[in-house]
């Protein structure tokens, strides 16, 4: 797993509680101190680090690490700590059974939690063309960040197209 | 496959052909996928790992591909062998020091590898010589589509194409280029260039991958995100940066023939003397020293020297190709006088 402020390795598994809300926060040696010692900048947290294996409980009373830890997928019978030891899933099923503490996770590592990349021909045609809905917005994103505003039209009109399609079928 | 016939030949990433291929020794992409059905490999027992072994062996092996694929039964292969197809980039290490059932479809030109059983099931790669990720995703695309069509992948809307480890999931794709980097090494310009990619979500690694040192002044460079960004995108985004690491490069190397002409052309020739006429080298030595001169090469300071000749040193002499060459096994000591006597009958054949 990869500190999510580096290309370093993440040793430190830190969870963060604010009015209520979970927040996991993966870091190297390096960057955890400075985060350590000034959580939000001005922000209070109640803030407790936990290492890989220990667990810790919280100021409101609550084990989030630990109830996290026992989580099981049902369908291999990985626990959430097993995967937080080895950084490796057990299977596809795991994504579903961790979505919660997975989805952090992935947004700090990849910045995004929504595939628009390749799909599979086997998918249905009606989620394909969401996918494909995805995909353009997505480029339609970074055509307007790149000011290359010919290319933003046309993808307007792309989307445009998609979705007149997909409300067509849908009223079908 | 006879492993013998390939230590002969140097493979597609060392052709030292294509765009750029004065610092773009390679391009590279690989593809991470599961099988639906199937837990990871993490989770999988040696009957299971069998089974999508011999599953994907099978699908492998039909294939319509353009040439001919032969599959290697990496379970069954000796130290030496697994070692061999590491110096490749056949096989990652992690393959070829794992256990179980596994193995690897390869093409005739080495330019695809198709594992099995790594990391996730199937890690599906493409090589192309110089500069040219397009050429190696339209590739990769083809060969993943007709797989696609023989078995299901674990894939779900939102995340993707589902794998082992949550960093490749989304694309599963890696994009990599293999630069030799010389002068920026020299002038320690490097560092501050992996600094910069650090920061635009790019990956510095060495010449065998992950954990691997830099040896011989080459770096990989790939993306790192994999998720919420298509593969055009990914694709871009290499294609954009590399070209400035290139002139960089470049113009360092200009600037130390102009500034230190003579010590450049010194440090290049001694280098060449000494893998001309040593008796005994170790593996780093000669890397260090192939990278000198191919640097004189590419800046015209050894005139009667090829690149592909360069390239083809550096993979023979390593330490598996080097004992399969010379059909022994050998022992440290041994091999550096091998590599030598190699190194020399070599050169002097030029």
């Amino acid at each position: 797993m990869k500190c999510r402020n580096c290309a370093k390795v993440a040793t430190l598994h830190i969870t963060e509680i604010v009015k209520g809300v979970v927040q996991e926060h993966h870091l190297c040696e390096d960057c955890a101190k400075p985060f350590l010692e000034n959580p939000h900048l001005g922000a209070k947290s109640a803030g407790v680090p936990a290492g890989p294996t220990t667990g810790g409980a919280t100021s409101s009373g609550e084990a989030p690490v630990d109830e996290q830890d026992r989580l099981i997928c049902p369908a291999c019978e990985l626990s959430f700590r097993e995967f937080r030891n080895q950084g490796r899933l057990g299977c596809s099923h795991c994504y579903t059974a961790f979505q919660e503490e997975l989805l952090p996770l992935l947004e700090n590592i990849h910045g995004d939690t929504q595939h628009c990349g390749k799909y599979p021909k086997r998918v249905p045609e009606d989620n394909q063309r969401q996918f494909k809905l995805i995909k353009l917005r997505n480029e339609l994103r970074e055509a307007i960040a790149e000011e290359s505003y010919e290319d933003a039209a046309k993808l307007r009109d792309q989307i445009q197209q998609l979705e007149n399609q997909l409300s067509g079928d849908a009223t079908r | 496959m006879d492993l013998n016939d390939l230590a002969r030949s140097s493979g597609e990433w060392l052709k030292g052909t294509g765009p750029e291929s004065d610092i773009v020794m390679s391009s590279r992409i690989r593809l991470a996928r599961n099988l639906s059905q199937f837990p990871f490999l993490s989770r999988a027992d040696d009957g299971v790992r069998a089974e999508i072994e011999r599953m994907m062996r099978r699908h492998l092996q039909e294939l319509e591909l353009k040439g001919h694929l032969n599959y290697v039964d990496v379970n069954a292969l000796e130290g030496l062998d697994r070692q061999f197809l590491v110096e490749r980039q056949l096989i990652s290490r992690e393959l070829a020091e794992s256990h179980g059932s596994r193995g690897v479809g390869i093409s005739a030109q080495e330019n695809l590898s198709l594992m099995v059983n790594e990391e996730d099931h199937l890690r599906i790669q493409v090589f192309q010589s110089g500069f040219n990720l397009e050429r190696c995703w339209e590739e990769i695309n083809r060969v993943d589509d007709l797989l696609e069509e023989r078995v299901s992948y674990a894939f779900s809307e939102q995340l993707g194409y589902l794998t082992a480890c949550p960093t490749n999931v989304g694309t599963g794709i890696r994009v990599s280029v293999l630069l030799h980097l010389p002068a920026l090494v020299a002038t320690r310009e490097a560092q501050k260039v992996f600094h910069a990619l650090q920061k635009i979500h790019l990956t510095v690694r060495g010449l065998y991958g992950e954990g691997s040192q830099a040896m011989g002044d080459f770096y990989q460079i790939s993306n790192q995100v994999t998720l919420g960004k298509s593969e055009a995108q990914l694709l871009k985004n290499l294609r954009d940066v590399i070209p400035n690491i290139l002139e960089y490069e470049r113009r360092v190397r200009n600037q130390l023939i102009k500034e230190n002409r003579p010590a450049i052309h010194d440090k290049v020739a001694r280098a060449y003397g000494t893998l001309r006429s040593a008796q005994a080298i170790s593996s780093e030595e000669t890397m260090q020293l192939l990278s000198h001169v191919r640097m004189g090469v590419n800046l015209g300071l050894i005139d009667d020297l090829d690149i592909p000749i360069v390239n083809e040193l550096f993979i023979q002499t390593q330490p598996a190709h080097l004992q399969k060459l010379r059909k022994s096994h050998l022992e440290s000591a041994e091999r550096n006088s091998a590599r030598a006597a190699y190194l020399r009958e070599r050169l002097a054949r030029n």
